[in-house]
């Protein structure tokens, strides 16, 4: 089994987890993500057998009770310690060294070695619904650079696997440790305008003819760790018009700084904090992407995107971070609206006809 | 005026001062009673926006009565009676008069039922019938000769043995003229409430199946292209086109005078000759569009006062000369109309609602016609030549010394009207002079005076306490009055005003606030026009500025659908813009979002 395959090449949630099938699949479908590649399971498994080669400690894990909240934490604590410190076999080391050095390079002429920015991002492998609850538990680290940095984030992401929370969660559903897996996903860092959130169907409403969308200034994560409150917008499907339009005091900003700078939480620019973060031209490229997305699923997608600054047309600057089906309103089946009637008028008497 | 909890009650409106004896032009049957109170009363500005002359209270008075019967009486629609009228400080306030027992609504709809669905299902072949009974209305009200009073009758008179003296026919064809726009106003309901009807079950479906749907894009489903409240602005274009092919575009330049350049034609040979047959064509009948909407004696047509066609025309020649004419886009409009209706089918999960979906589309487009076109045959090619006719008698009246001029017929109520006939009968006939010219000038004048002190009172936009639904087809379509609507008006915001988002986009321009048509010679371009309401006679002006913003109006009105055709943004029913903005102003129209703000 292959140690690291590239984004575009990346499917089967079994191999490449989650996050990084459904990245793959982006790719795949001629949506720009950012350029990277997966750690699959079978490293994580390498690093595990080397770590755990009896299989002992992850049994005995498997042997706690969920409501034993202590021995939980502490036997969860000390596998955690473990795994973030093991050096990486050979093979797996080399593999994702190599993987990262070429991106460092970016494909020009010159083969000059440079440390690539890059997102690392843990891919659980867990397909069941639970899957989705699970995402917020495991880890994304923004602005890694250099070899040594990337394995340390690559084993804390595996780390992650075993926080008390996940452990106690698995304990709860009886689920087993042996045969837990973990991808992970390393891409190149993006440095955008502004980035945020999407949702191809009202999360307020579940009106499936608008694609809502929150952003902010810089790096999304100011938005998803809560540390602004977004701009934010509905535009319609079909007509490309932007029915609702809320815009927000942006103050904070996570900004990324290239060539190891790494990522910086201050004050946003006075010009900028009540500015709105997308054009119109954006916003509504924005929502044909995320329509584009949901045609190619098949189904309301929740998605998290970046723009880049510059001068091409706004199509042309949008990344996607992730994608996800949309899981609220999927869950419910509404009655349908209206049922055909035998003459087209009776829809007009019955409506007359109902008492206020 | 109002407080957080409501509107104030019609008992606590005051007499504007100046003007405490406004109750002398109304009729008693206006005036709010005490258990008024207890109702919810909006201010009809769509229609009244101005303190009404008393002659004008007909254009209340008549159509009441006729939309009333035609839903609690004709149809017998289970939820809904009438609409009452009622007239403080010389504004009409309007209610719906819901049924409200289960037992009743249940017994009215094994009425409504067969009635309505005979109209529907027969609508085309019961159109086409409508058209010829409303033309025949329009060649009668043409017909009707308000007798010149001569010296002494005709020969024919005597020597076919007629008999009848033409002061009789005073009183007679004054009649028909009022019997006639009673007739003209119950055929135009005849078709209307039902239509209306159609269009709130689609709305209702969308937004049920769609919930951030935006009205504006229900009726861009909806919206018919053919419709003949384009023809005066198509038959302007054409005439323009004309001028230029013909050689006699030289003619009309920017403030020409109407008949100068009619003048100047007849100088102009062959092409001269043929430019004029064809204007005197397009005359009749398409300028007879009104240059408001027909409620008022001084909304004139266009061959009343040619300055509107002739203010456009140049505007016209220009376009056509540059290559710039920008013709409806019928082509283009038809595939969006599509484009967007199979958008939203598609988005319906299940066949059943498809299915219904284009049920409700197909009703929807097949009252399209009548709602749009019954304008033009009703409030303004009757409408129009109904108060030439009014005003025919107002000469009369003027040459016998009874009102100063013309117009002032228009301050008596017509049951006055009558009475001043009657006078000026008896006195013809008798070879004195009527009574009347010392009885009626100083009360014509009393009310002219009150009408301007009235003009500056600013009528709270509702009165009483609000009711807890508001489901009358014609008031949410047509006034575009909601719950968020009623909201608002409790609540203004200072800074923005909220109104229909009408047609999509968001600009920033200078506004030139008209509140009259025959002002739109003013409008430059790439202005933002701020007015009360539009109607077809404004076409011209929409295709000089960036974007309109209406007092009145829902997502069907006549600037929201002329906005979307442009690609413009709009937002109509502001309630107040016009009172709000200035021209010159800088604002900003958002037309997703139905907001207008004043930037500086």
């Amino acid at each position: 089994m292959n140690f690291v395959v590239t984004l575009a090449a990346a499917s089967g949630a079994a191999t490449v987890g989650g996050k990084g099938a459904s990245l793959g699949e982006l790719a795949r479908a001629g949506i720009p993500v950012p350029p990277g590649f997966v750690v699959t399971v079978s490293c994580f498994a390498a690093a595990m057998a080397a770590i755990d080669p009896s299989g002992d400690l992850r049994a005995r894990i498997s042997a706690l009770d969920a409501a034993d909240l202590a021995g939980i934490a502490t036997a969860a604590a000390s596998l955690r310690a473990r795994v973030v410190a093991a050096p990486l076999p050979d093979t797996v080391m080399t593999a994702i060294a190599s993987a990262y050095g070429r991106l460092g390079t970016g494909g020009g002429a010159e083969e000059i070695m440079i440390d690539a920015d890059v997102a690392i991002r843990s891919s659980a492998t867990m397909e069941d619904s639970a899957a989705a609850s699970f995402a917020g538990l495991q880890d994304t680290y923004l602005a890694v650079a250099g070899a040594s940095s990337v394995f340390d984030h690559v084993r804390r992401c595996w780390a992650s696997l075993y926080n008390d929370e996940s452990v106690t969660y698995r304990r709860r559903l009886g689920l087993p440790e042996d045969s837990l897996g973990m991808a992970v996903v390393v891409q190149l860092m993006v440095r955008p305008r502004a980035a945020g959130v999407m949702f191809t169907r009202s999360p307020v409403s579940g009106d499936r003819s608008v694609v809502a969308i929150e952003g902010t200034w810089g790096l999304g994560s100011a938005l998803v760790g809560g540390d602004v409150t977004p701009d934010s917008f509905v535009v319609s499907k079909i007509t490309g018009e932007i029915t609702g339009r809320r815009l927000s005091p942006k103050g904070r900003i996570h900004s990324f700084l290239p060539n190891g700078g790494g990522v910086t939480v201050g004050s946003a620019p006075p010009a900028l904090v009540s500015e709105p973060c997308l054009t119109d031209d954006e916003i509504r490229a924005l929502a044909e992407t995320g329509r584009r997305v949901e045609a190619h699923y098949g189904a309301p997608q929740d998605i998290e995107w970046a723009l880049l600054s510059g001068d091409a047309p706004a199509a042309e600057r949008i990344v996607l971070l992730q994608s996800r089906p949309e899981t609220v309103w999927a869950a419910r089946a509404p009655a349908p609206v209206a049922a055909p009637k035998p003459r087209p008028s009776d829809h007009v008497l019955s409506l007359f006809g109902k008492p206020r | 005026m109002t407080d957080q909890q409501g509107f104030p009650l019609p008992s606590q409106i005051t007499d504007v001062p100046g003007a405490e004896n406004w109750r002398s032009m109304y009729q008693y049957f206006t005036r709010f009673q005490p258990d008024d109170d207890k109702r919810f009363w909006f201010y009809n500005s769509m229609h009244f926006p101005e303190p009404m002359p008393a002659f004008d209270t007909i254009t209340s008075e008549i159509p009441y009565q006729a939309i009333g019967a035609n839903t609690a009486r004709l149809f017998v629609f289970p939820t809904t009676l009438g609409i009452e009228h009622r007239i403080v400080n010389g504004r009409v306030y309007i209610t719906a008069n819901p049924v409200l027992d289960p037992a009743e609504i249940g017994r009215r709809a094994e009425v409504f039922g067969p009635r309505a669905g005979y109209y529907f299902e027969n609508w085309d072949s019961l159109y086409e019938g409508w058209k010829e009974r409303v033309r025949g209305l329009i060649d009668e009200i043409e017909s009707i000769e308000v007798p010149a009073l001569p010296e002494w009758e005709d020969d024919a008179v005597v020597f076919e043995s007629r008999g009848v003296a033409q002061n009789h026919y005073l009183q007679e064809n004054f009649a028909r003229c009022l019997a006639l726009y009673s007739k003209m106003w119950h055929h135009h309901t005849e078709m209307l409430m039902l239509g209306y009807g159609a269009y709130v079950v689609f709305f209702q479906f969308c937004t049920q199946a769609f919930p951030e749907i935006s009205d504006q894009t229900v009726a861009r489903m909806v919206a018919g292209i053919d419709v003949i409240m384009y023809r005066p602005d198509d038959e302007l274009r054409a005439l323009a086109r004309l001028a230029v092919d013909l050689a006699v575009d030289d003619l009309f330049v920017e403030g020409c005078a109407a008949a100068d350049v009619l003048t100047a034609l007849e100088t102009r040979g062959a092409a001269g000759a043929q430019w004029l047959d064809a204007f005197a064509k397009a005359r009749d009948p398409w300028f007879h569009v009104s240059t408001g909407d027909g409620f008022y004696h001084h909304h004139l047509s266009w061959n009343d006062d040619l300055t509107v066609p002739f203010t456009a025309l140049p505007g016209y020649v220009a376009a056509f000369r540059a290559g710039a004419m920008r013709d409806r886009p019928t082509a283009r409009l038809v595939e969006e109309r599509d484009r967007i209706a199979n958008g939203y089918r598609e988005l319906l999960p299940s066949d059943d609602e498809q299915a219904a979906f284009d049920q409700m589309l197909g009703l929807c487009r097949l009252v399209f016609p009548f709602v749009e076109d019954h304008k033009f045959y009703c409030e303004h090619w009757f409408t129009t030549r109904f108060f030439q006719k009014i005003k025919a008698f107002g000469s009369l009246l003027a040459r016998f010394g009874v009102v100063a001029e013309a117009d002032d017929v228009f301050h008596l109520h017509h049951s006055e009207v009558d009475k001043a006939l009657a006078d000026l009968s008896l006195a013809w006939a008798a070879g004195t002079p009527p009574i009347g010219g010392a009885h009626f000038p100083p009360i014509i004048a009393e009310r002219k005076r009150m009408l301007k002190v009235l003009r500056d009172w600013s009528p709270p936009p509702a009165l009483g306490p609000v009711p807890e639904a508001l489901n009358d087809p014609a008031v949410r379509m047509l006034w575009g009055v909601t719950a968020e609507r009623i909201e608002s008006w409790l609540h203004p915001d200072e800074t923005e005003m909220h109104g229909v988002a009408a047609s999509a986009g968001v600009v920033e321009g200078i506004a030139r606030v008209l509140h009259d048509v025959n002002e739109i010679g003013e409008i430059r371009e790439g202005e933002i026009l701020v007015c009360p309401v539009t109607a077809p006679s404004w076409a011209p002006v929409f295709g000089k500025i960036k974007a309109a913003v209406s007092d009145i109006g829902g997502a069907m009105s006549h600037a929201a659908i002329v906005a979307r055709e442009y690609g413009m943004p709009a937002v109509v029913g502001t309630g107040d813009a016009t009172k709000r903005i200035r021209t010159g102003d800088r604002i900003r129209v958002d037309g997703d979002r139905g907001t207008v703000r004043v930037l500086e």
